[in-house]
């Protein structure tokens, strides 16, 4: 088991109170796993991205722990934490694109930053050409500043840049988002390689794109107002959905091939709720067509299948 | 209805406008009423630049934009303000085409300040609900409000049902879905297909082909500036001629189909050429579809 999240709380502090971003996730990902972990906009998905390598000032750790290969991970403690980041757990963060320093040239960043690591930039750099080369990167670009390269580039600097460590855990954060179409083809198949070549052992994807993370996971999990409600494997989740949340989801997507005229997409009613005071028992009860009183309760989430689980009152329906 | 004939656009850019970008190239089309047009393409394909145009908000370098037959490039201030009663636009990010000092409906007030100084104000409060309505939302839930009090998807039907306010013929809309979530951005989308059923031309500028593909009847592929395939929806995403539609298409994520599953071969393609010369003439290889020749 290369990772192993245990009933993980993670709090923002506000002046009006704790917004409970993550309330109680638990799940755990083997070793060569890419999952995917998609939900809408203030799920919690990217809050539960950070809080494996990094809390912000503003997050707290209330509860639960976080197992990486075996060994308990201090997420709550920023400076220990230091030793795990870079080596064994790595990031790729949102809006990449702007995350390299524009006043040095990128090769010197790189020996900055292995500094601050304690390594020597001239034992690595044979690696670190070979993998630019095979991402498609000629080794003059450690020479140019990052604003002499596109966009699609700079994503595939920094995707080689956070994994040269070969971590244990690679945590991917909307990476594809502000790029177009056949970059983000590139970019997408780039990190499943990265998996094949074991430069990381696993790996979470974090996107609002379902059918960008269907294309490379091999499990996905669909977070809903801080929990998760559903995970199973890619083609399951997209054939077989067992929550209605995800069922709803996976119906507002427009596919290549359908029309306005032949069929109505629905859209899903109402908005998620506030986190602030997040209301009791399950959190999707007022946008739910199937929601009945036994709803006002957490559903827990319970074994469907072989790897497919959900957490659902109504699942037998 | 409107209609766009042989527009170029450059771009001074560099120290002291050194350099001329070319951003659009002879670029030909005709909306008619109850029609959606989509033009997708890459960023930096000038597909805004060309939506930019048609509202007038920058202007043409070279050719004429025509509403009914006049050409609104070279009408004055007074007349432009004419024009905007027929055409409007509504923009990707509808957090910020709002002032957040002020109250969201205060853009429906500056319609008739500007445009109905003289209609009665209840007569006005029974049109800003009508038009509220026909964009699905509740005049009690919106009016009133802050737009940080609002989401997304209401302040951006709120835009499209300030442009209804002038019974305007064109709507060019620009990216409005790509900031909103997946469980919303359907109601904006099914929307517009609302708004075309009652006779109102709609120029939908998106990069997000399975959008273009659900709501338009017909579709522009742009790259570098230029047209390279356009015609019916379902002739240029069922049979795409040229390489670049092709490699576009396959690069969709999909669902229910992996990339790997139908792998098509991506044609390496020419990098921008020139753009100041014209671009490769339009052919026709079918019914309702041209293609620009390869080269």
């Amino acid at each position: 088991m290369a990772l192993d999240v245990n009933d993980l709380r993670v709090h923002y502090r506000t002046t009006k109170g704790d917004v409970r971003a993550l309330d109680g996730v638990s799940f755990s990902i083997a070793d060569g796993e890419i999952v995917g972990l998609a939900g809408e906009s203030g799920c919690g998905k990217t809050t539960l991205g950070k809080s494996l390598i990094r809390l912000d000032g503003r997050m707290r750790h209330v509860g639960g722990n976080v197992l990486l290969d075996g060994d308990e991970l201090p997420i709550g403690n920023d400076r220990a934490m230091n030793k795990h980041r870079f080596k064994d757990v790595s990031i790729i963060p949102q809006y990449s694109m702007s995350a390299m320093n524009p006043t040095r040239r990128i090769g010197k960043m790189i020996a900055d930053l292995l500094r601050s690591r304690g390594l020597s930039y001239r034992n690595l750099k044979d690696e670190l050409v070979h993998r630019l080369e095979l991402v498609g990167l000629p080794e003059r670009v450690l020479d140019n500043y990052p604003i002499e390269l596109s966009g699609g580039m700079k994503q595939r600097m920094v995707m080689v840049l956070s994994t040269l460590l070969d971590p244990s855990l690679l945590i991917a954060d909307e990476i594809t988002s502000a790029l177009d179409v056949s970059n983000q083809k590139a970019v997408a198949e780039t990190l499943v390689r990265f998996r094949d070549m074991e430069f990381v052992k696993s790996m979470i994807v974090v996107t609002h794109d379902l059918s960008l993370v269907y294309q490379i996971a091999d499990t996905i999990m669909i977070m809903y107002a801080g929990r998760i409600v559903e995970k199973a494997p890619a083609e399951t989740i997209v054939k077989a959905p067992k929550h209605p949340y995800t069922k709803a989801l996976i119906s507002a997507l427009p596919e290549v091939g359908l029309e306005y005229g032949d069929k109505r997409l629905k859209s899903i009613p109402g908005k998620p709720p506030q986190l602030l005071n997040p209301p009791t028992g399950c959190r999707f009860r007022a946008r739910c067509p199937l929601a009945s009183d036994e709803c006002a309760e957490q559903p827990p989430m319970v074994d469907v299948d072989g790897g497919h689980q959900a957490a659902c009152w109504k699942l037998e329906d | 209805m409107l209609e766009l004939e042989k527009v170029w656009k450059s771009y001074r850019v560099g120290s002291l406008g050194s350099k001329k970008l070319t951003a659009v190239r002879d670029v030909s089309f005709s909306i008619a009423p109850g029609e959606v047009l989509s033009v997708v393409g890459e960023s930096g394909s000038g597909k805004t630049t060309v939506g930019k145009m048609v509202l007038q908000l920058i202007s043409v370098s070279k050719g004429a934009i025509r509403l009914d037959g006049e050409d609104i490039t070279k009408t004055g201030k007074r007349g432009l303000k004419e024009y905007y009663r027929n055409v409007q636009g509504v923009f990707q990010d509808p957090f910020s085409s709002y002032n957040p000092i002020f109250r969201a409906d205060r853009v429906l007030e500056m319609v008739k300040e500007s445009y109905f100084p003289r209609v009665k104000r209840s007569e006005w409060d029974s049109k800003v609900e009508d038009s509220l309505q026909s964009v699905g939302l509740e005049a009690g839930a919106v009016l009133g409000k802050y737009p940080h009090q609002l989401s997304g998807g209401q302040l951006q039907r709120m835009l499209i049902a300030r442009a209804l306010l002038l019974d305007i013929k064109v709507l060019v809309a620009d990216e409005i879905i790509s900031m909103l979530d997946a469980s919303t951005r359907i109601d904006v989308l099914n929307l517009l297909g609302s708004l075309k059923e009652r006779g109102l031309a709609v120029l939908f500028v998106t990069h997000d082909l399975s959008l273009a593909n659900y709501i338009s009847e017909r579709v522009i592929i742009m790259r570098h500036g230029a047209i390279v395939e356009t015609g019916a929806t379902g002739k240029v995403f069922g049979d795409p001629r040229h390489p670049y539609s092709r490699n576009l298409l396959a690069s969709v994520p999909q669902l229910h189909t992996k990339w790997s599953e139908n792998p098509i071969p991506v044609v390496e393609l020419e990098p921008d050429g020139d753009r100041s010369r014209p671009p490769a003439p339009l052919t026709k290889v079918d019914e309702r579809h041209w293609v620009a020749s390869v080269g």
